[in-house]
């Protein structure tokens, strides 16, 4: 898995599979601004990414987001899925994002505990 | 910021909010003249002088006049306590280059940290931005860039988990040997 010829090979199997989704699925966005950045927002993504790597998540889209003005809050983290509300979760540790995806990304059940806001689409 | 790739992360997250499509990021590790230089050129809108002036002014900026935060001060900051310089070029409506040097032997220049995580979620949570990176150490190249991951890739997002996983490999192994290898 490490050159650019296994990322060739990598891609002639997934179209094989035809089982790719590009629309609809959640959106998981996290908080880049210098504020998230300097309360762990890149150990924030590291984690979210392995998970979706280690949990094989195919429809889960990654953004980044910059300072929205709740500093004191970040690391910030957003899960957006489709037709619900975008929910905003603040003080978010690494620590925390097997729970988040596992609850809330797969089984659709807010963490309310750790919710600090919520955005009608 | 302990590790400059953070500053790094901060700075290309900076050229997003500028609206930049383009966001080069090169990383030159010199040995020979003692230098270690980011540098980090976007096509966003740019700045004209006056701004220019304030954003690395810790003390005269308003978060409604300003969107760049504390982000430059700090790393300039860091990096004139190792010997180095942040420079900043912009012209409005074409973009910015900021340039930071460190003198790379200095005892208090931060460790360029992690490069593998800054790169991927750069490449991973920005799909539609054109990112370049080139790193280079004592004459030892490695570069990346998103068209050229897209071009391969087709349809399948950055963000497949096996895709991920190749990324990881592919990015830890190259930077390592830059280094000497794993």
């Amino acid at each position: 898995m490490k050159t650019v010829e296994d990322l060739k090979r990598l891609r002639e199997q997934l179209q094989g599979q035809n089982r790719l989704r590009h629309e609809g699925g959640t959106e998981i966005i996290v908080g880049m601004g210098t504020c998230g950045i300097a309360a762990g927002a890149r150990q924030v993504m590291t984690a979210v990414l392995d998970e979706i790597a280690s949990r094989k998540l195919e429809d889960v889209k990654v953004r980044q987001t910059g300072c929205i003005g709740m500093c004191e809050r970040e690391v910030l983290l957003d899960v957006a899925r489709p037709g619900e509300q975008r929910i905003t979760y603040g003080r978010v540790t690494p620590a925390d994002v097997p729970k988040i995806i596992e609850e809330h990304v797969i089984n659709g059940r807010i963490v309310e505990a750790m919710v600090v806001g919520r955005v009608d689409i | 910021m302990r590790e400059l790739s953070l500053h790094i992360l901060d700075l290309v997250q900076n050229s997003i909010e500028a609206n930049a499509t383009t966001v080069k990021l090169e990383v030159i590790e010199d040995r020979s003249d003692d230098r270690l230089i980011i540098r980090v050129t976007d096509n966003g809108r740019g700045m004209d002088e006056k701004i220019r002036q304030l954003v690395i002014d810790p003390f005269i900026t308003t978060r409604t006049t300003r969107r760049i935060g504390l982000g430059l001060p700090l790393m300039e900051m860091s990096s004139k306590r190792c010997d180095g310089y942040l420079h900043i070029d912009s012209v409005p409506g074409q973009g910015t280059t900021v340039e930071a040097m460190y003198r790379h032997s200095h005892l208090d220049r931060p460790p360029l940290g992690n490069m593998v995580e800054t790169i991927k979620t750069i490449l991973v949570a920005n799909s539609e931005l054109h990112f370049t990176y080139h790193h280079s150490v004592n004459g030892r190249t490695f570069s990346i860039s998103s068209l050229e991951l897209h071009d391969i890739l087709g349809d399948v997002p950055l963000s497949h988990p096996d895709v991920l996983g190749w990324l990881h490999d592919y990015l830890t192994v190259n930077i390592a040997n830059l280094y000497g290898g794993v």
